[in-house]
């Protein structure tokens, strides 16, 4: 079981990784929204710290959203999901191949950057950790809820535009314990309680939702 | 489940909701009266003044809103599970009304708020997940409109209202533990004033019945616009 499973997370990664660069794209509009900012609310260094958990999570998350229309799309097109929907690979294990692979391209790669925008934002050094915790814990659960608003809309041509109406209300959880345990550690509290609910939401977003993509993937191939 | 299967015939549905449907409206149109009534001749609160009767607007519309989202869900599961061929008509006829409850929940909390909070809109936790709702109900309703093929936009909206029922309440739970300033509920708990309880009861069950009435007349011109179509296609 392990064999398809690895081979198609290295086939997406590398997908990523060469057509078009959309890891790169991910983090330089995460840096960008960063950088709008400052320049919207002023250079102030102590309304930025106090603003940047929630700043870089939801900027974090909106970056994530960019891709996410072609999770499934891309092998829609050309027919390769319906291989892969032919393959002994259940299509749950397949869809979450899919997931980690996108959360590894994009989630990861904003966790690590996330540091860098935060010493922008005179994050200090402990709020500055939670919010690199809490982005790693917290990323897997968008591109998995991004995976079933990604399998809903995939046979759309405008798929990109409804994507965001559907899946940015089921990640508000995310974004509130995300930046609320950054918060908390400003305000001088232990931000474990949210960070554990964030670890919950996250855990479970995981778990649950390939079932869901994997049932939308079936419905979109059958006709 | 042979009870829910004799009305899956959309001529049996029409049958009966022609007949159910004159009583539907007169009921509506008797809640609203004797609610309405009660709710203008309660005398004013201690505290709040006459603004207190702006919550037999507002509490109803709060409950239908979320009530209807609960149809729909269960309409979801027998489309899903059971492939019950009036759910899909159901589900979508139903999301509207949602929309316009939550939308009415909101307008009626705001114009309460601005003479007892002093601002029409605070950032606190049931505003701000009714807000959700909205949206959420907004998202149904655009995958509906989004994918052409009727049979597919129902399954996959199928899939999206129950995926949003499993969230529903956690995204409620993450709101509150963010922020609150919203009385609790007063109802169950006994802290609401007897005389204010009737004209509370009696606009729910108004509300509850005009979704009634309304969603009955939805879906019978859903279906009476499938017959219309094929009507058409047949004569072409």
């Amino acid at each position: 079981m392990s064999g398809p499973f690895v081979t198609l997370l290295l086939r997406d990664l590398k997908l990523a990784a060469r057509g078009g660069g959309s890891a790169a794209l991910a983090l330089s509009f995460f840096a960008l929204v960063a950088t709008l900012v400052p320049l919207g609310v002023g250079a102030d260094l102590n309304l930025l710290a106090r603003v940047a958990g929630g700043v870089l999570w939801v900027g974090a998350v909106l970056a994530a959203l960019l891709s996410l229309d072609r999770l499934f799309q891309g092998d829609f097109e050309d027919g390769s999901l319906e291989l892969i929907a032919l393959s002994p690979l259940p299509l749950e294990l397949a869809a979450l191949a899919k997931i980690l692979a996108h959360w590894l391209a994009t989630g990861l790669a904003l966790t690590l950057l996330s540091p860098l925008l935060a010493l922008m934002f005179n994050l200090p050094g402990n709020a500055m950790r939670m919010l690199f915790v809490s982005l790693l814990v917290g990323t897997p659960a968008v591109s998995a809820v991004g995976a079933i608003g990604a399998s809903l809309t995939l046979s759309l041509k405008r798929g990109g535009l409804i994507l965001p109406l559907i899946i940015l209300p089921l990640l508000v959880p995310a974004v509130i314990f995300g930046a609320g345990a950054v918060g908390a550690v400003l305000d001088g509290i232990a931000g474990g309680g949210a960070l554990g609910l964030l670890a919950a939401f996250s855990g479970a977003s995981v778990l649950l939702s390939p079932f869901a993509a994997a049932a939308c993937v079936r419905l979109n191939l059958s006709s | 489940m042979q009870f829910l299967f004799r009305y899956a015939n959309p001529a049996q549905f029409m049958r009966l909701s022609d007949a159910a449907l004159p009583l539907l409206v007169a009921a509506t149109l008797l809640a609203f009266a004797v609610g309405l009534y009660l709710g203008l001749t309660v005398p004013p609160d201690y505290q709040q003044g006459d603004s207190v009767r702006i919550m037999f607007l507002h509490v109803p519309a709060a409950t239908a809103a979320t009530t209807v989202y609960g149809a729909i869900a269960v309409c979801s599961i027998l489309s899903l599970v059971w492939r019950h061929p009036l759910s899909d008509t159901a589900a979508r006829a139903a999301a509207p009304f949602g929309a316009l409850f939550t939308a009415l929940g909101l307008v009626t909390g705001a114009i309460w708020g601005k003479p007892m909070w002093g601002t029409y809109w605070v950032w606190d936790a049931r505003l701000t997940s009714f807000l959700l709702l909205l949206f959420i109900y907004f998202g149904y309703m655009a995958l509906w409109n989004a994918i052409e093929d009727e049979v597919k936009a129902a399954r996959a909206a199928a899939i999206l209202a129950l995926v949003g029922a499993v969230n529903i309440p956690i995204i409620k739970f993450s709101v509150e533990w963010w922020n609150t300033l919203h009385q609790g509920e007063s109802i169950v708990s006994g802290h609401l004033a007897p005389v204010f309880l009737a004209p509370l009861l009696v606009m729910m069950l108004a509300y509850l019945l005009l979704f009634a009435t309304l969603w009955t007349v939805r879906i019978r011109t859903a279906i009476l616009e499938r017959r219309a179509r094929s009507l058409m296609q047949g004569a072409a």
